[in-house]
Protein backbone atom coordinates (compact mmCIF):
# COMPACT_ATOMS: atom_id res chain seq x y z
CA UNK A 1 0.00 0.00 0.00
CA UNK A 2 2.77 2.15 0.72
CA UNK A 3 5.40 3.27 -2.64
CA UNK A 4 8.46 1.92 -2.22
CA UNK A 5 10.94 4.70 -2.06
CA UNK A 6 13.08 5.36 -5.35
CA UNK A 7 15.90 7.46 -5.29
CA UNK A 8 16.62 9.49 -8.36
CA UNK A 9 19.30 8.45 -10.82
CA UNK A 10 22.08 10.27 -9.81
CA UNK A 11 24.69 8.57 -8.26
CA UNK A 12 27.95 10.23 -8.22
CA UNK A 13 29.09 12.01 -4.97
CA UNK A 14 29.61 15.08 -7.32
CA UNK A 15 26.08 15.36 -8.92
CA UNK A 16 24.82 14.58 -5.46
CA UNK A 17 25.78 17.61 -3.96
CA UNK A 18 25.34 19.86 -6.43
CA UNK A 19 21.74 18.43 -6.08
CA UNK A 20 21.93 19.97 -2.54
CA UNK A 21 23.57 22.76 -3.20
CA UNK A 22 20.51 23.55 -5.55
CA UNK A 23 17.89 22.50 -3.09
CA UNK A 24 19.31 24.57 -0.66
CA UNK A 25 19.79 27.70 -2.62
CA UNK A 26 15.63 27.05 -4.18
CA UNK A 27 14.80 27.33 -0.65
CA UNK A 28 16.36 30.38 0.29
CA UNK A 29 15.60 32.34 -2.56
CA UNK A 30 11.66 31.14 -1.68
CA UNK A 31 12.49 32.34 1.30
CA UNK A 32 13.50 35.97 0.40
CA UNK A 33 10.63 36.34 -2.14
CA UNK A 34 7.99 34.96 0.80
CA UNK A 35 9.37 38.08 2.58
CA UNK A 36 9.98 40.88 0.11
CA UNK A 37 10.40 43.25 2.75
CA UNK A 38 13.58 42.04 3.42
CA UNK A 39 14.77 42.48 -0.22
CA UNK A 40 13.38 46.30 -0.42
CA UNK A 41 15.28 46.55 3.07
CA UNK A 42 18.42 45.75 1.75
CA UNK A 43 17.70 48.00 -1.10
CA UNK A 44 16.75 50.67 0.99
CA UNK A 45 20.29 51.54 2.12
CA UNK A 46 22.39 51.84 -0.41
CA UNK A 47 19.68 54.13 -2.25
CA UNK A 48 20.02 56.23 0.69
CA UNK A 49 23.94 56.02 0.90
CA UNK A 50 23.49 57.39 -3.19
CA UNK A 51 20.98 60.12 -2.31
CA UNK A 52 23.86 60.90 0.97
CA UNK A 53 26.89 61.18 -0.88
CA UNK A 54 25.06 62.33 -3.97
CA UNK A 55 23.17 64.95 -3.05
CA UNK A 56 24.44 65.95 0.56
CA UNK A 57 27.79 65.27 1.00
CA UNK A 58 29.08 64.94 -2.15
CA UNK A 59 29.82 68.90 -2.93
CA UNK A 60 31.73 69.00 -0.17
CA UNK A 61 34.20 66.16 -1.94
CA UNK A 62 36.34 67.60 -4.43
CA UNK A 63 36.13 65.23 -7.04
CA UNK A 64 34.77 66.04 -10.77
CA UNK A 65 32.10 64.62 -11.72
CA UNK A 66 31.49 62.46 -7.94
CA UNK A 67 28.35 60.76 -9.27
CA UNK A 68 30.74 58.95 -11.61
CA UNK A 69 33.55 58.43 -9.03
CA UNK A 70 30.32 57.33 -6.51
CA UNK A 71 28.32 54.65 -7.86
CA UNK A 72 31.00 52.02 -8.25
CA UNK A 73 32.20 52.57 -4.86
CA UNK A 74 28.57 52.12 -3.70
CA UNK A 75 28.30 49.14 -5.83
CA UNK A 76 31.15 47.34 -4.39
CA UNK A 77 30.20 48.81 -0.60
CA UNK A 78 26.94 47.25 -1.35
CA UNK A 79 27.51 43.98 -2.67
CA UNK A 80 30.41 43.70 0.54
CA UNK A 81 26.85 44.14 2.68
CA UNK A 82 25.13 41.80 0.83
CA UNK A 83 27.74 38.98 1.34
CA UNK A 84 26.70 39.90 5.83
CA UNK A 85 23.47 38.20 4.30
CA UNK A 86 25.37 35.03 4.55
CA UNK A 87 26.27 35.44 8.64
CA UNK A 88 22.45 36.06 9.13
CA UNK A 89 20.77 33.49 7.13
CA UNK A 90 23.01 30.30 8.59
CA UNK A 91 22.92 32.52 12.06
CA UNK A 92 18.70 32.29 11.74
CA UNK A 93 18.87 28.09 10.34
CA UNK A 94 21.07 27.79 13.37
CA UNK A 95 19.04 29.23 15.68
CA UNK A 96 15.13 27.36 14.45
CA UNK A 97 17.29 24.09 14.61
CA UNK A 98 16.99 23.29 10.67
CA UNK A 99 20.95 23.05 10.58
CA UNK A 100 20.50 20.43 13.43
CA UNK A 101 18.00 18.95 11.53
CA UNK A 102 19.23 18.96 8.29
CA UNK A 103 22.63 16.61 9.66
CA UNK A 104 20.31 13.94 9.85
CA UNK A 105 19.85 13.81 6.18
CA UNK A 106 21.65 12.17 3.92
CA UNK A 107 22.66 15.23 2.33
CA UNK A 108 26.25 16.72 0.95
CA UNK A 109 27.79 18.27 4.43
CA UNK A 110 29.02 21.65 2.54
CA UNK A 111 25.60 22.26 0.76
CA UNK A 112 23.68 23.97 3.48
CA UNK A 113 27.30 26.69 3.15
CA UNK A 114 27.45 26.41 -0.65
CA UNK A 115 23.83 26.77 -1.00
CA UNK A 116 23.68 30.21 1.68
CA UNK A 117 26.37 31.79 -0.11
CA UNK A 118 25.28 31.26 -3.62
CA UNK A 119 21.78 32.55 -3.32
CA UNK A 120 23.57 35.27 -1.28
CA UNK A 121 25.07 35.44 -4.70
CA UNK A 122 22.14 35.65 -6.25
CA UNK A 123 20.39 38.38 -4.26
CA UNK A 124 23.54 40.63 -4.91
CA UNK A 125 23.28 39.85 -8.44
CA UNK A 126 19.67 41.73 -8.05
CA UNK A 127 21.33 44.80 -5.35
CA UNK A 128 23.89 45.57 -8.17
CA UNK A 129 21.16 45.86 -11.37
CA UNK A 130 19.02 48.03 -9.20
CA UNK A 131 21.87 50.23 -7.80
CA UNK A 132 23.38 50.47 -11.51
CA UNK A 133 19.50 51.24 -12.60
CA UNK A 134 19.56 54.08 -9.68
CA UNK A 135 23.11 55.28 -10.59
CA UNK A 136 21.64 55.78 -14.14
CA UNK A 137 18.78 58.02 -12.85
CA UNK A 138 21.08 60.30 -10.30
CA UNK A 139 23.22 61.02 -13.50
CA UNK A 140 25.67 58.28 -13.34
CA UNK A 141 27.44 57.80 -16.95
CA UNK A 142 29.67 55.03 -17.27
CA UNK A 143 32.20 56.01 -20.18
CA UNK A 144 33.92 52.24 -20.27
CA UNK A 145 32.17 49.81 -22.99
CA UNK A 146 29.15 47.30 -22.02
CA UNK A 147 31.05 44.60 -21.76
CA UNK A 148 33.89 46.53 -19.03
CA UNK A 149 30.45 47.32 -17.31
CA UNK A 150 29.55 43.30 -16.52
CA UNK A 151 33.55 42.76 -16.28
CA UNK A 152 33.25 44.99 -12.94
CA UNK A 153 30.16 43.71 -11.98
CA UNK A 154 31.23 40.41 -12.19
CA UNK A 155 34.39 40.97 -10.18
CA UNK A 156 33.05 42.66 -7.26
CA UNK A 157 30.18 39.49 -7.29
CA UNK A 158 33.59 37.69 -7.13
CA UNK A 159 34.57 39.71 -4.26
CA UNK A 160 31.58 39.56 -2.06
CA UNK A 161 30.67 35.90 -3.09
CA UNK A 162 34.63 35.26 -1.50
CA UNK A 163 33.96 37.27 1.57
CA UNK A 164 30.49 35.07 2.25
CA UNK A 165 32.49 32.19 3.15
CA UNK A 166 34.52 33.99 5.83
CA UNK A 167 30.52 35.70 7.02
CA UNK A 168 29.51 31.86 6.60
CA UNK A 169 32.26 31.48 9.56
CA UNK A 170 30.72 34.13 11.73
CA UNK A 171 27.08 33.08 11.25
CA UNK A 172 27.66 29.87 12.71
CA UNK A 173 30.22 30.78 15.71
CA UNK A 174 27.07 33.58 16.22
CA UNK A 175 25.19 33.11 19.28
CA UNK A 176 22.40 34.61 17.15
CA UNK A 177 21.51 36.53 14.35
CA UNK A 178 21.75 39.87 16.23
CA UNK A 179 25.02 39.17 17.41
CA UNK A 180 26.23 37.58 14.07
CA UNK A 181 25.41 41.05 12.20
CA UNK A 182 27.13 43.08 14.84
CA UNK A 183 29.98 40.94 14.79
CA UNK A 184 30.39 41.83 11.23
CA UNK A 185 30.06 45.36 11.68
CA UNK A 186 33.45 45.82 12.44
CA UNK A 187 35.05 44.47 10.25
CA UNK A 188 33.10 45.71 7.07
CA UNK A 189 32.55 49.31 8.42
CA UNK A 190 36.67 49.90 8.22
CA UNK A 191 36.74 47.97 5.08
CA UNK A 192 34.77 49.64 3.00
CA UNK A 193 35.02 53.63 4.46
CA UNK A 194 38.59 53.39 4.45
CA UNK A 195 38.77 52.46 0.84
CA UNK A 196 38.92 54.28 -2.44
CA UNK A 197 35.06 54.02 -2.25
CA UNK A 198 33.96 57.36 -1.53
CA UNK A 199 37.08 59.65 -1.04
CA UNK A 200 40.27 59.44 -2.83
CA UNK A 201 42.76 57.83 -0.62
CA UNK A 202 44.92 60.68 -1.10
CA UNK A 203 42.61 63.01 0.85
CA UNK A 204 43.11 60.56 4.16
CA UNK A 205 45.71 61.35 7.03
CA UNK A 206 49.20 59.97 6.84
CA UNK A 207 48.34 56.91 8.97
CA UNK A 208 45.43 55.66 7.46
CA UNK A 209 46.99 56.08 4.13
CA UNK A 210 49.37 53.30 3.89
CA UNK A 211 45.79 50.94 5.49
CA UNK A 212 43.72 52.40 2.60
CA UNK A 213 45.68 51.97 -0.13
CA UNK A 214 46.37 48.31 0.45
CA UNK A 215 43.43 47.06 1.55
CA UNK A 216 41.26 44.44 -0.61
CA UNK A 217 38.47 46.82 -0.88
CA UNK A 218 40.49 49.48 -2.37
CA UNK A 219 41.47 47.32 -4.74
CA UNK A 220 37.89 46.09 -5.77
CA UNK A 221 36.95 49.82 -5.75
CA UNK A 222 39.91 50.83 -8.04
CA UNK A 223 39.57 47.56 -10.71
CA UNK A 224 35.44 48.46 -10.45
CA UNK A 225 35.62 52.36 -10.95
CA UNK A 226 38.56 52.00 -14.02
CA UNK A 227 36.48 49.30 -15.92
CA UNK A 228 32.97 51.05 -15.77
CA UNK A 229 34.39 54.89 -16.36
CA UNK A 230 37.20 53.24 -18.78
CA UNK A 231 39.98 54.15 -16.97
CA UNK A 232 43.44 52.78 -16.64
CA UNK A 233 43.54 50.60 -13.37
CA UNK A 234 46.54 49.16 -13.12
CA UNK A 235 46.96 45.82 -11.89
CA UNK A 236 43.96 46.77 -9.79
CA UNK A 237 41.94 43.60 -11.55
CA UNK A 238 44.16 41.00 -10.96
CA UNK A 239 44.94 42.03 -7.41
CA UNK A 240 41.41 41.47 -7.12
CA UNK A 241 40.97 38.05 -8.42
CA UNK A 242 44.12 37.18 -6.72
CA UNK A 243 42.17 38.32 -2.72
CA UNK A 244 39.12 37.22 -3.87
CA UNK A 245 40.66 33.47 -4.79
CA UNK A 246 43.29 33.90 -1.46
CA UNK A 247 40.06 34.44 0.92
CA UNK A 248 37.81 31.52 -0.39
CA UNK A 249 41.12 29.37 -0.45
CA UNK A 250 41.68 30.37 2.81
CA UNK A 251 37.69 31.16 4.43
CA UNK A 252 36.11 28.04 3.40
CA UNK A 253 37.54 25.39 4.85
CA UNK A 254 37.10 27.61 8.18
CA UNK A 255 33.47 27.89 7.30
CA UNK A 256 33.55 24.26 6.60
CA UNK A 257 35.35 22.77 9.82
CA UNK A 258 32.99 25.24 11.49
CA UNK A 259 30.13 23.72 10.51
CA UNK A 260 31.30 19.89 11.23
CA UNK A 261 31.65 20.87 14.93
CA UNK A 262 28.83 23.55 15.78
CA UNK A 263 25.56 21.57 16.96
CA UNK B 1 18.64 -9.91 9.54
CA UNK B 2 18.53 -9.47 13.27
CA UNK B 3 15.39 -8.53 14.87
CA UNK B 4 17.18 -5.60 16.74
CA UNK B 5 16.94 -2.32 14.86
CA UNK B 6 18.96 -0.23 17.07
CA UNK B 7 21.45 -1.69 19.32
CA UNK B 8 23.43 0.61 21.99
CA UNK B 9 26.68 -0.51 23.93
CA UNK B 10 27.88 1.17 26.63
CA UNK B 11 27.10 4.81 25.58
CA UNK B 12 28.87 8.03 27.14
CA UNK B 13 28.59 11.51 25.96
CA UNK B 14 30.30 14.75 27.72
CA UNK B 15 30.27 18.22 26.74
CA UNK B 16 32.92 20.44 27.48
CA UNK B 17 30.55 23.25 28.81
CA UNK B 18 30.61 22.87 32.51
CA UNK B 19 31.85 19.40 32.40
CA UNK B 20 28.29 18.20 31.76
CA UNK B 21 28.66 14.30 31.72
CA UNK B 22 25.00 14.03 29.55
CA UNK B 23 24.92 9.68 29.06
CA UNK B 24 26.93 7.76 31.50
CA UNK B 25 26.90 4.18 29.83
CA UNK B 26 23.58 3.45 28.31
CA UNK B 27 23.38 0.00 26.41
CA UNK B 28 19.83 -0.89 25.23
CA UNK B 29 18.72 -2.13 22.39
CA UNK B 30 15.59 -1.59 20.46
CA UNK B 31 13.54 -4.61 18.95
CA UNK B 32 12.28 -4.06 15.47
CA UNK B 33 8.42 -3.14 14.76
CA UNK B 34 7.87 -1.83 18.47
CA UNK B 35 7.68 1.62 20.14
CA UNK B 36 10.27 1.93 22.62
CA UNK B 37 10.19 4.27 24.85
CA UNK B 38 12.77 6.41 26.66
CA UNK B 39 11.81 8.42 29.97
CA UNK B 40 13.00 10.91 32.04
CA UNK B 41 12.87 14.24 32.82
CA UNK B 42 14.73 17.34 31.69
CA UNK B 43 18.35 16.54 31.78
CA UNK B 44 18.44 13.18 31.61
CA UNK B 45 20.09 12.36 28.29
CA UNK B 46 17.34 11.00 26.02
CA UNK B 47 17.82 14.28 23.60
CA UNK B 48 21.57 13.75 23.73
CA UNK B 49 20.74 9.94 22.89
CA UNK B 50 18.66 10.69 20.29
CA UNK B 51 20.87 13.18 18.73
CA UNK B 52 24.13 10.34 18.35
CA UNK B 53 21.66 7.87 17.09
CA UNK B 54 20.77 10.23 14.43
CA UNK B 55 24.18 10.76 14.16
CA UNK B 56 24.14 14.72 14.54
CA UNK B 57 26.44 14.31 17.36
CA UNK B 58 29.12 11.88 17.90
CA UNK B 59 29.31 9.54 21.24
CA UNK B 60 32.46 10.18 23.49
CA UNK B 61 33.19 6.56 23.74
CA UNK B 62 30.92 3.51 23.13
CA UNK B 63 28.86 1.96 20.12
CA UNK B 64 25.77 2.78 18.76
CA UNK B 65 24.51 0.82 15.53
CA UNK B 66 20.98 1.47 13.42
CA UNK B 67 19.42 -0.54 10.62
CA UNK B 68 23.29 -2.53 11.90
CA UNK B 69 25.29 0.18 10.29
CA UNK B 70 27.42 2.36 12.86
CA UNK B 71 26.55 5.81 13.94
CA UNK B 72 30.13 7.18 13.83
CA UNK B 73 31.91 5.07 10.76
CA UNK B 74 28.48 4.81 8.64
CA UNK B 75 26.47 7.68 8.88
CA UNK B 76 25.39 8.34 5.82
CA UNK B 77 24.08 4.31 5.81
CA UNK B 78 22.09 5.79 9.08
CA UNK B 79 20.81 8.84 7.68
CA UNK B 80 19.08 6.95 4.78
CA UNK B 81 17.42 4.64 6.90
CA UNK B 82 16.22 7.29 9.80
CA UNK B 83 13.32 9.71 10.60
CA UNK B 84 13.86 12.41 12.64
CA UNK B 85 11.02 14.23 14.42
CA UNK B 86 11.07 16.32 17.55
CA UNK B 87 9.36 19.07 19.87
CA UNK B 88 10.89 21.90 18.04
CA UNK B 89 8.96 20.99 14.65
CA UNK B 90 12.07 22.64 12.26
CA UNK B 91 10.49 22.85 9.49
CA UNK B 92 10.86 26.18 7.40
CA UNK B 93 7.84 28.35 8.22
CA UNK B 94 8.14 30.62 5.57
CA UNK B 95 7.57 27.93 3.04
CA UNK B 96 4.09 25.95 2.57
CA UNK B 97 3.58 22.73 3.56
CA UNK B 98 4.09 20.64 0.49
CA UNK B 99 7.26 23.13 -0.46
CA UNK B 100 8.84 21.15 2.85
CA UNK B 101 7.96 18.01 1.80
CA UNK B 102 9.43 18.31 -1.45
CA UNK B 103 12.84 20.15 -0.29
CA UNK B 104 12.91 17.27 2.37
CA UNK B 105 12.63 14.50 -0.63
CA UNK B 106 14.78 16.67 -2.37
CA UNK B 107 17.69 16.40 0.46
CA UNK B 108 16.63 12.78 0.66
CA UNK B 109 17.11 12.17 -2.89
CA UNK B 110 14.34 10.85 -3.57
CA UNK B 111 12.81 10.65 -6.96
CA UNK B 112 10.35 13.61 -7.86
CA UNK B 113 7.24 11.71 -8.65
CA UNK B 114 8.05 9.45 -5.34
CA UNK B 115 8.05 12.70 -3.61
CA UNK B 116 4.48 13.51 -5.49
CA UNK B 117 2.76 10.59 -4.65
CA UNK B 118 4.49 10.21 -0.91
CA UNK B 119 3.54 14.01 0.01
CA UNK B 120 -0.06 13.86 -1.32
CA UNK B 121 -0.55 10.59 0.58
CA UNK B 122 1.45 11.96 3.91
CA UNK B 123 -0.42 15.39 3.87
CA UNK B 124 -4.30 13.20 3.10
CA UNK B 125 -3.07 11.25 6.17
CA UNK B 126 -2.23 13.96 8.51
CA UNK B 127 -5.04 15.98 8.07
CA UNK B 128 -2.66 18.46 6.44
CA UNK B 129 -3.73 18.54 2.71
CA UNK B 130 -5.93 21.80 2.79
CA UNK B 131 -3.40 23.63 4.41
CA UNK B 132 -0.73 22.45 2.13
CA UNK B 133 -0.26 25.25 0.27
CA UNK B 134 0.19 27.61 2.69
CA UNK B 135 3.07 29.14 4.56
CA UNK B 136 3.80 26.91 7.75
CA UNK B 137 4.02 30.18 9.50
CA UNK B 138 0.01 30.15 9.40
CA UNK B 139 0.31 26.73 11.00
CA UNK B 140 -1.00 25.57 14.69
CA UNK B 141 1.31 24.16 17.02
CA UNK B 142 -0.01 20.53 16.29
CA UNK B 143 0.14 21.06 12.17
CA UNK B 144 3.27 21.90 12.81
CA UNK B 145 4.24 18.71 14.50
CA UNK B 146 2.09 16.65 12.28
CA UNK B 147 4.27 18.54 9.16
CA UNK B 148 7.73 17.82 10.80
CA UNK B 149 6.64 14.01 10.92
CA UNK B 150 5.12 13.82 7.73
CA UNK B 151 8.60 14.78 6.63
CA UNK B 152 10.71 12.80 8.87
CA UNK B 153 8.41 9.62 6.98
CA UNK B 154 8.69 11.12 3.58
CA UNK B 155 11.44 8.82 2.59
CA UNK B 156 9.84 5.92 4.15
CA UNK B 157 12.51 5.33 6.97
CA UNK B 158 12.40 2.08 8.88
CA UNK B 159 13.49 3.08 12.20
CA UNK B 160 11.84 6.42 12.82
CA UNK B 161 13.24 8.52 16.10
CA UNK B 162 10.78 10.80 17.98
CA UNK B 163 12.15 13.06 20.72
CA UNK B 164 9.35 14.23 22.38
CA UNK B 165 6.95 14.69 20.04
CA UNK B 166 3.68 15.50 21.96
CA UNK B 167 5.82 18.03 24.89
CA UNK B 168 3.57 21.31 24.60
CA UNK B 169 0.67 20.27 22.20
CA UNK B 170 -2.93 20.53 23.15
CA UNK B 171 -4.55 17.08 24.06
CA UNK B 172 -6.68 16.82 21.29
CA UNK B 173 -3.58 17.20 19.15
CA UNK B 174 -1.49 14.80 21.51
CA UNK B 175 -4.41 11.89 20.40
CA UNK B 176 -3.84 12.69 16.76
CA UNK B 177 -0.21 12.03 17.05
CA UNK B 178 -0.44 9.31 18.99
CA UNK B 179 -3.29 7.84 16.68
CA UNK B 180 -0.41 8.52 13.81
CA UNK B 181 2.33 6.65 15.54
CA UNK B 182 0.16 3.24 16.14
CA UNK B 183 -0.60 3.03 13.14
CA UNK B 184 2.93 3.57 11.77
CA UNK B 185 3.99 0.71 13.86
CA UNK B 186 1.28 -1.61 12.71
CA UNK B 187 3.07 -1.12 9.60
CA UNK B 188 6.68 -2.13 10.64
CA UNK B 189 8.20 0.78 11.51
CA UNK B 190 10.53 1.01 14.50
CA UNK B 191 9.91 3.77 16.75
CA UNK B 192 12.52 5.17 19.41
CA UNK B 193 9.90 7.81 21.13
CA UNK B 194 11.65 9.95 24.09
CA UNK B 195 9.23 11.36 26.10
CA UNK B 196 8.63 12.95 30.15
CA UNK B 197 5.02 11.42 30.04
CA UNK B 198 4.62 8.20 31.78
CA UNK B 199 0.98 8.65 30.56
CA UNK B 200 2.52 8.77 26.78
CA UNK B 201 4.58 5.81 27.67
CA UNK B 202 2.18 3.89 28.71
CA UNK B 203 0.09 4.14 25.74
CA UNK B 204 2.44 3.62 23.10
CA UNK B 205 5.57 1.82 24.25
CA UNK B 206 6.03 -1.80 24.67
CA UNK B 207 9.14 -1.78 26.19
CA UNK B 208 10.86 1.31 28.25
CA UNK B 209 13.82 2.32 30.12
CA UNK B 210 13.79 5.04 32.34
CA UNK B 211 16.85 7.29 32.36
CA UNK B 212 18.73 9.64 34.95
CA UNK B 213 21.40 11.70 34.85
CA UNK B 214 22.55 9.83 31.53
CA UNK B 215 21.93 6.52 33.37
CA UNK B 216 19.44 3.85 33.21
CA UNK B 217 17.61 3.42 36.26
CA UNK B 218 14.66 1.05 35.60
CA UNK B 219 13.71 -1.13 32.59
CA UNK B 220 10.77 -3.37 31.44
CA UNK B 221 7.34 -2.94 30.58
CA UNK B 222 5.25 0.01 31.66
CA UNK B 223 3.30 -2.38 33.35
CA UNK B 224 6.36 -3.75 34.88
CA UNK B 225 7.06 -0.08 36.08
CA UNK B 226 3.79 1.01 37.45
CA UNK B 227 3.58 -2.34 39.22
CA UNK B 228 6.85 -1.17 41.05
CA UNK B 229 5.07 1.92 42.08
CA UNK B 230 1.58 1.11 42.89
CA UNK B 231 -1.81 1.48 40.41
CA UNK B 232 -2.69 5.28 41.91
CA UNK B 233 -1.39 8.06 43.87
CA UNK B 234 -2.95 9.24 47.07
CA UNK B 235 -1.74 13.24 47.74
CA UNK B 236 -2.31 14.89 51.13
CA UNK B 237 -2.13 18.54 51.64
CA UNK B 238 -1.30 19.78 55.63
CA UNK B 239 -1.82 23.13 56.61
CA UNK B 240 2.07 23.04 58.24
CA UNK B 241 4.72 20.91 57.51
CA UNK B 242 4.67 19.48 61.00
CA UNK B 243 1.15 18.27 60.73
CA UNK B 244 2.28 16.86 57.19
CA UNK B 245 5.34 14.98 58.77
CA UNK B 246 2.87 13.32 61.53
CA UNK B 247 0.65 12.73 58.88
CA UNK B 248 2.99 10.99 57.37
CA UNK B 249 3.39 8.09 59.80
CA UNK B 250 -0.29 7.51 60.42
CA UNK B 251 -1.17 6.55 56.97
CA UNK B 252 2.30 5.10 56.09
CA UNK B 253 0.78 1.76 56.29
CA UNK B 254 -2.11 2.28 54.06
CA UNK B 255 0.61 2.94 51.08
CA UNK B 256 1.88 0.09 48.71
CA UNK B 257 5.20 1.41 48.17
CA UNK B 258 7.47 4.05 50.49
CA UNK B 259 5.85 7.51 50.39
CA UNK B 260 7.07 10.86 49.74
CA UNK B 261 6.47 14.16 51.61
CA UNK B 262 7.53 17.21 50.54
CA UNK B 263 6.84 20.79 52.36
CA UNK B 264 3.22 20.36 53.42
CA UNK B 265 2.17 17.62 51.00
CA UNK B 266 2.45 14.09 51.19
CA UNK B 267 1.92 11.40 48.31
CA UNK B 268 1.52 7.90 49.18
CA UNK B 269 1.33 5.16 46.40
CA UNK B 270 -1.89 3.69 46.70
CA UNK B 271 -3.67 -0.30 45.46
CA UNK B 272 -6.88 0.33 46.88
CA UNK B 273 -7.85 3.93 44.96
CA UNK B 274 -10.87 5.45 46.99
CA UNK B 275 -10.95 2.52 49.40
CA UNK B 276 -7.36 3.12 50.38
CA UNK B 277 -8.55 6.75 50.68
CA UNK B 278 -10.83 6.59 52.94
CA UNK B 279 -8.58 4.29 55.18
CA UNK B 280 -6.46 7.05 55.37
CA UNK B 281 -8.69 9.38 56.14
CA UNK B 282 -10.16 7.62 58.77
CA UNK B 283 -6.90 7.03 60.55
CA UNK B 284 -5.83 10.74 60.11
CA UNK B 285 -9.15 11.49 61.74
CA UNK B 286 -8.75 9.44 65.28
CA UNK B 287 -5.17 10.61 65.05
CA UNK B 288 -6.69 14.07 64.90
CA UNK B 289 -5.35 15.27 61.70
CA UNK B 290 -7.39 17.36 58.83
CA UNK B 291 -5.78 17.57 55.67
CA UNK B 292 -6.73 20.21 53.79
CA UNK B 293 -6.69 19.31 50.22
CA UNK B 294 -6.93 15.43 48.70
CA UNK B 295 -6.14 14.18 45.48
CA UNK B 296 -6.28 10.42 43.64
CA UNK B 297 -4.06 10.53 40.79
CA UNK B 298 -2.58 8.41 38.29
CA UNK B 299 0.77 8.30 38.90
CA UNK B 300 3.29 10.89 36.86
CA UNK B 301 7.02 10.64 35.91
CA UNK B 302 7.60 12.19 38.87
CA UNK B 303 5.92 9.54 41.59
CA UNK B 304 8.13 6.85 39.19
CA UNK B 305 11.10 9.36 40.05
CA UNK B 306 10.76 9.26 43.80
CA UNK B 307 10.09 5.38 43.77
CA UNK B 308 13.20 4.95 41.96
CA UNK B 309 15.71 7.51 43.06
CA UNK B 310 14.68 8.40 46.20
CA UNK B 311 14.44 12.41 44.55
CA UNK B 312 12.04 14.10 42.77
CA UNK B 313 13.04 15.77 39.17
CA UNK B 314 14.88 18.55 39.14
CA UNK B 315 12.18 21.13 37.72
CA UNK B 316 8.85 18.50 38.34
CA UNK B 317 7.39 16.36 35.38
CA UNK B 318 5.19 18.63 33.79
CA UNK B 319 7.26 21.55 33.70
CA UNK B 320 8.06 21.78 29.56
CA UNK B 321 11.36 22.12 28.65
CA UNK B 322 12.76 25.58 27.83
CA UNK B 323 15.40 26.60 25.56
CA UNK B 324 16.84 24.53 23.18
CA UNK B 325 20.40 23.01 22.98
CA UNK B 326 22.65 24.67 21.32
Amino acid sequence: MNPTPTLAPEQHRLLWAVRDIRTITTRNLLNLVRIPVQVVFSLIQPVMFVILFRYVLGGAIPVPHYVNYLIPGVLVQTTIFGSVGTAIGLAEDLQRGLIERFRALPMARMAMLAGRTVSDLLRNVIVVITISLVGLLVGFRPSGTFINYLEACLLMLLFAYALSWGFAFIGLAAPNSEAAQAMTFPLIFPLTFASSAFVPVATMPGWLKPFAQNQPVTQVVDAVRGLMLGLPHGQSTWITLAWATGAVIVLAPFAVRKYRRVT
Amino acid sequence: MSDVAVEVDNLTRSFKKGDVQALRGVSLDVPRGQVFGLLGPNGSGKTTMVRILSTILAPSTGTARVEGFDVVTHPQEVRRRIGLAGQFATVDENLTGLENLRMIGSLNHLDKAFVATRSSQLLSEFNLLDAASRSVKTYSGGMRRRLDLAAALLAHPPVLFLDEPTTGLDPQSRQDLWSIIERLVEQGTTVLLTTQYLEEADRLAQQLVVLDHGTIIAQGTSSQLKERLGATVLSFTFSSVDEATRGLDVIRSVGSKSPAHEGTVVDLPVEGGPASAADALRLLDNAGLRPVGMTLREPSLDDVFVSLTGHRTEDGASAPETGRTR
